[in-house]
């Protein structure tokens, strides 16, 4: 029997603002941007918003900065941060509370302007104590130990990395609205910068600017609005740890627990999935993702990945956009995992729309490899009227 | 060696004072026997507080490793299995960077403030 929240509730409306660069805009600006675009494009009315959910990179009470800021009283608030995954987490805070009927329009945002900013990813997250005398660099390090890993156990290579990296490029160069576009070749991913081995500068994601949003209602709401709804039909979370030297197995993320719950809740299974948003920060997290969702055994990752098999045209269509590598990183990307999945739902993704989107897995990822959240959306076939 | 406390302080000021004094200490569960890392008020997931600081072997193999490079300096970042059990983040000397499995001996160095513990290498693997 499907779970209880299963198609309960929508998003309806998207939005975004100053993706790539957006010089001379604070992180407020761009999100409050994407928040009222978000809202027009649902076809509702700031005032409409009566629950907020956000996280951001620069604000210690972000739903009290984004409530103040767009002048909202709401009724209904959760501000989790758990790095870039929380927005996935959002929808499904978002989905409860809907269903109790303790908000009736919620707004899900982000915003960043690090790329101008900074130059450099801006993190609020704090040094752990028994880390800081080796300096590891927040968060590359990390997830260079967990790639150095999975290339002892697996066998994976730099160039199975970087056929990642090369996926999103062809994705991202079908995307007018990519940031990084034009020809990546295996070679180039290969040949460029080490970063922190075996992450080369284009086995990272970008550092952009941004800001998005999205608005969800419930369904029978959703149905009488002007777009066509995005329904969540499940998602659950799991978080492993803080730090990595405290991961389990830096190999196995939490994505192997909140993916079976994901699927469980949607009464679906891996086949139903025509669209497969990754949070892909670095390109051992595609692989590690496909592997801990299922689409491959473990170890099978970087071989699943080869020959175009996640690029267009391939068997699995991966990170449509142009990924966290390619489209857009302004900090915590998990917001955007959710836009491209709604665009490509209903079928406005142009050049690179897929010729069936029924429905789309989002998943997101925060910290260092530490919480993973994992959210299918579905088009209104996927649900009884 | 065990010893129970270097002061009244708590776990992680008690292991940097330990250090301090030149000793690299872990903690064990008394009644189950497992070593944790880092230092606690109780053993994670089960909740035992009958936690005894013990010297650490100082063994250990590198379970996984990286080297952070910059236009200035390189160094390698590593993650160290103890031979108790624990896992921790350190540093490889006198290498750029070694084979995942490489038996490694913990020493303290001070640098800046607070001393901390690194690994030499003592056997490549095979």
């Amino acid at each position: 029997m499907a779970h209880a929240l299963r198609g309960r509730s929508a998003v309806v409306g998207i939005g975004t603002a100053g993706l790539g660069e957006a010089p001379g805009r604070t992180a407020m600006e761009l999100l409050a941007q994407a928040s009222l675009a978000a809202i027009a494009d649902a076809g509702l009315s700031l005032a409409d918003i009566d629950g907020i959910f956000a996280a951001t990179s620069s604000h210690a009470f972000p739903t009290l900065s984004v409530a103040e800021y767009l002048g909202l009283r709401p009724r209904f608030f959760d501000g989790t941060n758990i790095g870039g995954a929380s927005f996935e987490m959002h929808l499904l805070q978002a989905a409860l509370a809907l269903d109790a009927g303790l908000c009736d329009v919620a707004l899900i945002c982000y915003g960043s302007n690090q790329r101008t900013a900074s130059g450099r990813l801006v993190s609020m997250s704090e040094t752990q104590w028994h880390e800081a005398p080796y300096r590891p660099r927040h968060p590359i390090t990390a997830y260079a130990l967990a790639a150095s890993r999975h290339m002892h156990l697996y066998g994976t290579t730099r160039a199975m990395l970087a056929e990642v990296a090369v996926a999103a490029r062809q994705w991202a160069n079908w995307n007018p609205d990519a940031f990084a576009r034009g020809k990546l070749s295996r070679e180039d991913v290969l040949s460029s910068r080490m970063i922190s081995d075996p992450l080369t500068k284009y086995d990272c994601c970008l550092v952009t600017d941004g800001g998005g949003a999205c608005v969800m209602v419930r369904a029978d709401r959703a149905r009488d609005l002007k777009r066509k709804p995005a329904f969540l039909l499940g998602a659950a979370g799991a978080h492993s740890h803080r730090s990595i030297a405290q991961m389990r197995d830096l190999t196995v993320t939490a994505a192997a627990e909140s993916g079976p719950r994901a699927f469980e809740m949607a009464g679906l299974a891996l086949g139903d999935v025509d669209l497969v948003m990754l949070y892909d920060a670095f390109t051992i997290n595609t692989i590690l993702f496909l592997e801990d969702l299922g689409f491959c055994p473990k170890g099978e990752g970087g071989r699943f990945v080869q020959d175009g098999a996640i690029a267009p045209g391939g068997r699995l269509a991966v990170n449509t956009n142009g990924g966290g590598l390619s489209c857009v990183h302004p900090g915590m990307y998990g917001m955007f995992l959710i836009i491209e999945a709604v665009t490509q739902l209903r079928g406005d993704a142009g050049e690179r729309q897929l010729p069936r989107c029924e429905v789309a897995l989002c998943h997101g990822n925060g910290g260092t490899l530490s919480s993973q959240v994992t959210a299918l959306l579905g088009s209104a076939a996927t649900v009884t009227q | 060696m065990t010893s129970t406390a270097a002061s009244d302080n708590g776990p992680e000021a008690q292991y940097r004072e330990h250090l301090r004094a030149g000793r690299f200490m872990i903690q064990r569960s008394r009644s189950t026997g497992r070593y944790i890392f880092y230092p606690r008020v109780a053993v994670p997931e089960t909740g035992e507080t009958d936690l005894a600081w013990v010297a650490a072997a100082g063994t250990g193999i590198v379970h996984a490793i990286t080297v952070n490079r910059g236009r200035d300096e390189s160094y390698n970042v590593a993650l160290v299995e103890l031979d108790e059990g624990p896992r921790l983040m350190s540093r490889i000397d006198g290498v750029e960077s070694v084979a995942i499995g490489t038996r490694v001996m913990a020493r303290i160095v001070a640098e800046g403030d607070e001393p901390f513990v690194v690994f030499d290498v003592l056997k490549e693997p095979e």
